[in-house]
């Protein structure tokens, strides 16, 4: 019991907080400072976590085995990042998560294509689809594992299986949202099925295809790291974990864990970045920068 | 026979129908390879087509199992074993459905709670926010084993650290949901309570929440199904302890694919069980407070 640590990690949450609470309550015309503010409030909160997390765990002595400050973890992170974490990330995200990303949502994206032109299969496969991906898909990670072997292909699969039905039904969906107007006037150009999808249907459809784009980076990054728990070669970011987890290495798997959470925040970034881009013309994109 | 044209019963049918059929093409292609050898290693020859379909659609542990395989799999393991031992695939499912149950009504309440900080709070608003949804593009699953292991050592065992597995996966919904349930009467609304001099909390009692119940049930089907996912896989790590998790494991390591198959299966049926329930409530619930049906 260290009571040093835990009174600054006192001190730090309430000052965060106060300086939070003053901040909220700036009212200004500056677009530069309201952004800045923007960033600023909740870095401020995410900090003072991190503070109060070294502050406790170190005040009251927590053994490392149960949560290793953040110290600690970070030093495990510089330590091991160019031996076993950069080999699993490598693995499991660089093959596996990027590998069945793509198969699964771009196969998705041409088979939604492809049943948009029939009512029958869009009436039949649509319940199916959204039935499918309520189910908990990542328990087929066993079978995959015993077709597809212990490497990365079988990790691939689970992904192109998880990512396959929300990309589906969502493009689907967004086929499905442009408005009979919009549809006549194409027709008055005198334009063809393809003309119309390329220049009205799939723009309108954006928005949809990016929600599942989104939805889909996190599912395959889980999915990928929970179908090593079944069977693995010695290297990826899910066997470390479950190895780390045997030998109580907790730090090792706080260091994977974060890795993996800053896989996961880029790779959702990238895609957002994206969809600002390509969508720039939605009002949703449109509202957030002129706020 | 109007109706049959409208609803998606036809269509729907025709797509499962052609399902099973894939499946049982698939289940040839893939189940023929063993049974070969098993005919070379006997040197049997001249095996007639019937005999040859038989053999292969009843192989002990097929790479893919054919659709009466799993239903036989699934019945003997659901109505013709003893629910109170681990031949049972109901005393599994229920080891998986009370962690998913108490996980579930956790991550609601919590995700309840935070939506109404938010709401209330700017402070809480601008700093919580941007964190409960950059907690989402993290892995949360990677963290199970880590959780079910230390929560161990500590000496909580059983349902409490599946449950907080699923606690973390299902608040997010709630979260999201909730606040934009809150926030979604209109100004108007907002001015008459206040002409009627109402307290803050009948502003949130008789306005706010009667508002936000739609979005919880929205949000809600979305949680149970995550909450399912998240004690499935809090299950992998503790091994022998019980649950449809280790049903898929153990089944994993022994080969026993219809097994396997089976506790999926159980897996989403359970699924949509829930949601369906939630459903039902929801229907009743918007009857209840005189929604238009």
């Amino acid at each position: 019991m260290n009571s040093g640590w835990i009174i600054t990690a006192f001190a730090v949450w309430l000052a965060g907080w106060g300086i939070n609470e003053a901040l909220v309550r700036v009212r200004t015309k500056d677009r530069v400072l309201g952004t800045a503010i923007n960033v600023a409030v909740p870095l401020l909160f995410g900090v003072t976590l991190v503070v109060i997390w070294e502050g406790l765990v170190r005040g009251f002595s927590v053994p490392a085995v149960l949560l290793p400050a953040p110290s600690v973890i970070w030093a495990r992170i510089v330590a091991s990042l160019p031996n076993p974490l950069w080999a699993d990330f490598q693995q499991t995200f660089l093959k596996s998560v990027l590998i069945g990303y793509a198969i699964g949502c771009g196969s998705a994206f041409l088979v939604g294509i492809a049943i948009d032109r029939s009512p029958f299969l869009k009436r039949g496969l649509l319940p199916v689809g959204n039935f499918v991906s309520a189910l908990p898909l990542v328990g087929i990670a066993p079978i995959m594992v015993m077709w597809f072997g212990f490497d990365w292909q079988s990790k691939a699969a689970v992904v192109v299986v998880m990512t396959f039905f929300p990309m589906l039904v969502n493009t689907v969906a967004g086929l499905n949202a442009t408005g009979a107007i919009e549809k006549d006037l194409m027709r008055t150009y005198a334009a063809g099925y393809w003309q119309t999808l390329a220049k009205l249907r799939l723009p309108m459809a954006w928005p949809f295809i990016f929600n599942a784009l989104k939805i889909n980076s996190t599912l395959a990054l889980i999915g990928a790291i929970v179908a090593e728990f079944f069977g693995t070669p010695v290297v990826g970011m899910g066997f470390r974990i479950s190895a780390a987890i045997g030998r109580l290495q907790v730090d090792m798997v706080w260091a994977e864990i974060a890795v993996a959470a800053i896989a996961g925040s880029v790779f959702y970034g990238v895609i957002a970045l994206i969809e600002r881009a390509v969508t720039f013309w939605h009002p949703s994109v449109r509202g957030g920068r002129t706020e | 026979m109007d109706w049959v044209r409208r609803s998606n019963i036809v269509p729907v049918g025709v797509v499962v129908l052609a399902i099973i059929v894939l499946w049982y093409a698939f289940a040839i292609v893939l189940n023929a390879p063993w049974q070969q050898s098993v005919y070379a290693r006997g040197e049997i020859v001249d095996v007639p087509i019937g005999q040859y379909l038989t053999d292969l659609y009843s192989q002990q542990r097929p790479v893919l199992p054919a659709p009466h395989q799993v239903a036989t799999e699934f019945w003997n393991s659901v109505f013709m074993a003893d629910p109170s031992t681990p031949r049972s695939l109901i005393f599994h499912a229920w080891i998986t459905l009370s962690a998913t149950a108490l996980g579930f009504v956790f991550g609601t309440v919590l995700g309840i709670g935070l939506a109404v900080l938010i709401v209330h709070n700017r402070a809480m608003d601008r700093s919580l926010m941007p964190w409960i949804i950059a907690s989402q593009t993290i892995p949360v699953l990677a963290t199970a084993p880590m959780i079910v292991v230390v929560l161990n050592s500590v000496g909580l065992s059983g349902l409490i650290p599946k449950a907080l597995i699923s606690t973390y996966l299902s608040f997010f919904p709630v979260v999201v949901g909730m606040v934009k349930g809150f926030r979604s009467p209109e100004a108007i609304h907002l001015d008459l309570m206040r002409t009627y001099n109402a307290s803050g909390a009948q502003l949130f009692w008789k306005l706010r929440w009667p508002a936000a119940v739609p979005f919880l049930f929205a949000s809600m089907k979305v949680g149970v199904a995550a909450s399912l996912v998240g004690a499935i896989v809090g299950e992998l790590p503790t091994g022998a302890a019980g649950g449809l998790g280790s049903r898929l494991l153990a089944g994993s390591y022994y080969g026993q694919t219809t097994q396997i198959w089976a506790a999926l299966l159980m897996a989403a049926g359970l699924s949509a069980g829930l949601i369906f329930l939630i459903a039902a409530v929801e229907r009743f619930t918007g009857r209840a407070m005189g929604a238009p049906a």
